[in-house]
This record gives C-alpha cells, sequence and structure tokens, in this order.
C-alpha cells in the first residue's frame, strides 16, 4: 500500500503541464524590484507558455546557461555577457533596459563622498575606512553578480588594490542578493553600492541614503541571452526568442519606461532596446 | 522582537483565510517531504535490519560511516545531486532539475543515513532473548527479523518521524536543486529564506510557525500510530 501511495505521489509530480514552459535564469535585482512578478503575467498569457525563474547572481545565472541547465538568462554584466556569446554559449545579447548604479549610504555620511564622482568617492571610502573602521563600513555583494562586477570595476578605476581591500576590517562581503546587501548595510548604517531600481523597492526598509547618483561608470544595462542551441540543443530557443521579442516590443518596453511611478514616484528602469551595444 | 507577535497573528490570518499560495507551498512542502519519508523508510527498514541481523566485516566501520553521515549539509546534498542533474552531468537528460522530483529525491538521500543508523540502533534495542526464543521455535530468519521489528516499532517509528523532520524543515538542498521557482518548486522553507532577504520578517516567521504547525499536526498523527 505505501508503494503505491509513492509512485502515485511521483507520478503526480512527473505530469507535465500542458503549456510548455521557458526557464529563465533572472539577476536578484531584477528580481527584487518585482519587475517580473509584473511582465510575466503578460508573457505568459500573450504566448501561452509557462515562466519558470530562477533568480540568481549574474555569476550562478551565467553557470546555469553554461550547463543548459536554463533557457535564456537576464543579466547585467556586459563583459561577462560578451564573453558568454563568444564562447558560443549564447545565441546574442540584447540590451532591453537601463538605469543607474548608486553609492548609498548613512545619512550623516561620516565619509564624506557625498557628490563626488563614483571613482573618487571609493577613494575616499577607503582612505576613510582605514582611519575609522568603526564609522566607515562597505557592505559588497561579494557574490559575483553584476553588482558586483561593477563594485570591483570602479575600485580598480579608483586605482585601489581589490585584493587587499578583500582583507580590510571596514569591508564586508555579504554574498548576498541586493536586496539582502542593503538590509546588512542599513543595519550596519554602511555604504554599499546598489542600482536604483533595488533601492527605490527597499526605500521604505532602508535608512540609508543616495551620495553619489552621477558618473559614467555608474551606468546599467540589463541584457537577455537565449541559451544557444548548438551547445545544448533541448533548449527551448524559439520560447526564448518570443521572451526577447516580448521585451524589446515597444508596448513592453513602454511599461518598463512607466513601472514603478505610481508606487516610487519615479521610474525604475528606462528602456533602450535597439540601442547599440554599451 | 514584535515580529513575534505579528507573526503569530499573521499566521492565523493565513491559515484561516486558506491563503492560496500559502496553501500551494504549504502542500507541497508536505507532500514532497512526505514521499520522501516514505521512499527512505522503504529502503531503510529492510536494509536496517539486513545490517543489523548479519555480522560481517567491516560492519562497525559502516555503521560509523553512517553515523557521520548525519552531519551532512543540506547544501553539500543539494550541490552534489545538482552536478549530478545538470544538463551537463550524467544523469542531465532526464530533465529533473528544478523540478519537485529533484526535491525529494535530495531530501531521500539526506535522510536515508539517519532512517538506517537509527534503525539499526532501535533493533539493538530489543532483547536478544526474543531472537533466541524465535529461533527455538523454529522461526526463520525473515520472520525473526520482522518479529524484532515489531517488538521495535516505538523507537523505528520515532526515527521515521525524525526523518521527516529532517527532510520537511531543510533549506539548502531544496534551495539548490529546486531553484525556489515560484509555482514549481517554492516550499515552505525556500519561501522564509526568500521573504527573509527581502526584509519580509512577518511573512517570513509566519511560514515558519505555520510550518512548525504541519509538523505538530503529523506528530499528533503518528504518536497516536505509535501508542498502539
Amino acid at each position: 500500500m505505501p508503494v503505491i501511495v509513492a509512485a502515485a505521489a511521483i507520478a503526480g509530480f512527473t505530469v507535465t503541464a500542458d503549456a510548455p514552459s521557458l526557464r529563465v535564469a533572472t539577476t536578484s535585482s531584477l528580481y527584487d524590484t518585482g519587475l517580473w512578478q509584473y511582465l510575466e503575467p503578460m508573457f505568459e498569457e500573450k504566448f501561452g507558455v509557462k515562466l519558470d525563474l530562477v533568480c540568481a547572481g549574474t555569476g550562478v545565472a551565467l553557470e546555469y546557461g553554461k550547463r543548459g541547465d536554463v533557457d535564456a538568462v537576464v543579466i547585467h554584466d556586459s563583459a561577462k555577457e560578451e564573453q558568454f556569446v563568444a564562447e558560443g554559449y549564447g545565441v546574442e545579447r540584447v540590451p532591453f533596459a537601463y538605469n543607474y548604479f548608486l553609492v548609498v549610504g548613512p545619512q550623516d555620511d561620516p565619509a564624506s563622498i557625498k557628490g563626488l564622482s563614483p571613482e573618487d568617492a571609493f577613494r575616499k571610502l577607503m582612505e576613510q575606512g582605514e582611519k575609522n573602521p568603526q564609522q566607515v563600513r562597505f557592505v559588497s555583494r561579494g557574490d559575483e553578480s553584476g553588482t558586483h562586477a561593477k563594485e570591483k570595476s570602479i575600485w580598480q578605476a579608483a586605482g585601489c588594490n581589490y585584493e587587499a581591500i578583500r582583507k580590510a576590517y571596514w569591508y564586508n562581503e555579504g554574498g548576498s542578493g541586493m536586496g539582502a546587501t542593503l538590509l546588512m548595510a542599513n543595519e550596519m548604517n554602511a555604504y554599499t553600492l546598489t542600482d536604483r531600481g533595488t533601492f527605490l523597492a527597499y526605500r521604505t526598509k532602508l535608512r540609508l541614503v543616495p551620495l553619489v547618483e552621477e558618473g559614467q561608470m555608474l551606468l546599467n544595462v540589463y541584457s537577455v541571452i537565449a541559451v544557444s542551441p548548438c551547445k545544448h540543443p533541448h533548449t527551448r530557443v524559439e520560447i526564448a526568442n518570443d521572451l526577447i521579442s516580448f521585451l524589446t516590443s515597444p508596448e513592453v518596453q513602454r511599461l518598463i519606461a512607466e513601472y514603478g511611478v505610481n508606487d516610487y514616484g519615479t521610474p525604475l528602469f528606462a528602456p533602450c532596446a535597439g540601442a547599440g551595444p554599451h | 522582537m514584535s515580529e513575534i507577535w505579528h507573526g503569530l497573528i499573521k499566521a492565523f490570518q493565513l491559515i484561516a483565510s486558506f491563503d492560496p499560495e500559502v496553501l500551494e507551498i504549504a502542500g507541497r512542502s508536505l507532500s514532497i517531504s512526505g514521499t520522501a519519508c516514505l521512499l527512505a523508510s522503504l529502503i531503510c527498514l529492510p536494509l536496517g535490519s539486513l545490517i543489523h541481523f548479519h555480522h560481517f566485516p567491516g560492519k562497525r566501520v559502516l555503521i560509523n560511516i553512517i553515523q557521520t553521515l548525519f552531519s551532512v549539509p543540506t547544501v553539500l546534498v543539494g550541490l552534489l545531486l545538482f552536478l549530478l542533474l545538470s544538463r551537463s552531468g550524467p544523469l542531465g537528460e532526464l530533465g529533473i532539475l528544478f523540478t519537485p522530483v529533484a526535491i525529494i529525491i535530495g531530501q531521500t538521500i539526506l535522510i536515508t543515513p539517519l532512517l538506517l543508523g537509527l534503525t539499526v540502533s532501535a533493533l539493538s534495542g530489543v532483547s536478544k532473548e526474543i531472537v533466541d526464543t524465535a529461533a527455538s521455535l523454529g522461526a526463520s530468519g525473515l520472520q525473526t527479523a520482522w518479529l524484532v521489528l515489531r517488538e521495535a516499532r516505538y523507537a523505528v517509528l520515532a526515527a521515521v518521524i525524525m526523518g521527516f523532520g529532517r527532510a520537511i524543515s531543510e533549506v539548502g538542498c531544496a534551495l539548490i536543486v529546486g531553484g525556489n521557482i515560484k509555482g514549481v518548486t517554492r516550499i515552505i522553507t525556500t519561501a522564509i529564506s526568500m521573504e527573509t532577504s527581502k526584509g519580509e520578517l512577518e511573512l517570513a516567521m509566519a511560514l515558519g510557525i505555520i510550518l512548525l504547525f504541519l509538523a505538530l499536526v503529523i506528530n499528533i498523527a503518528l504518536n497516536r500510530l505509535q501508542q498502539r
């Protein structure tokens, strides 16, 4: 009798749904803003497919893509994306939205970085962090995400030795998604690099304020890449292409441009489909 | 700390209103962990009896290994299973990564050492006299084994309850091989983890309380079984 129950339960799980499904690995900073929850039902209805979203950092999302465990990846690290496509794992890098990163921190700004350029701000954070590690702290994603990659590139542009910084007392590697990292920085009264979308979505939970908002280095572009059927013939590349055309379609681009205005007074993203590679 | 009290209230609200998403993940948690516990029991009760009743070289070592695996981290089981089930892995063709079946397999593997070790331990607790009496009355090996298992049923059922507990409470394995996909592989524990990292502490607390409540209900039922 128990054997029958077990068999039935397993059979119940393996019965596939009628609608085909598309599995997409998405970066946490896009997921935490709720944009996917907003677009998902529209996509599912329009194309009659189930969208299965695995929320992961850019690093592991690309790993899933390389292994063929997902059909598409949506991330924001242009260097890694280009390498992914160049190595034949992805079909094409299609940017569809962007916003800017921000450096946020405690209201009293103990390191006095407000209004500086990102590189100058980071340099100052390092100096002040060394001098005053109790007051000046930084929380990093530390998870090979797109945000983490951007953070590392700013440290490099500022002329700082990243490996030395990692060992510093004032630098904390969270190893978490963007939302969790913001909450951690909030608890520690620390500085962190965040994308504008997630920061606005979490505004009510944080005492942190934006301190550095301008700078070419802070550009944050989200792209969608279909996993190449050459490496993994089983991937549902047609449905992945449907997702790409959905995200770059004029109606959805307009929806992306307006997303967040009702709740936060300002849009979280700007559309950029069709713009040249950044 | 008011989150605990608010979480309790929210838990009652969610249960009373039959919140569909909570019902869905609770049902999924129960069926996944229940199935895993069932499968592990079907494997471990016979296997544990076999190990207990036979003497073979390396028996002591085997028991040591089993007991060491009580401490296997759930994330490690998840990681190893991921490498096995990934499309790029040996069993990739089955396509069961990121499905509930993967979580069932993972949890079964996770609790097998526990159930094995505790079954052997439970059987060891049965007096040798019973075995000798049975043998002297002409019982076969299988009949004797069944007799001892029934004598030890209290302890064996306790082992099953513990196995179920470890399965339904684990996060690491379910997160890695399941992916916490909404509507597919999201269960109570992965939802708690996600809501916590989103800062939704009351909801996370409520989900935790609901899980404990489910465990309580199951325990009451299994305890009734134990008394018979």
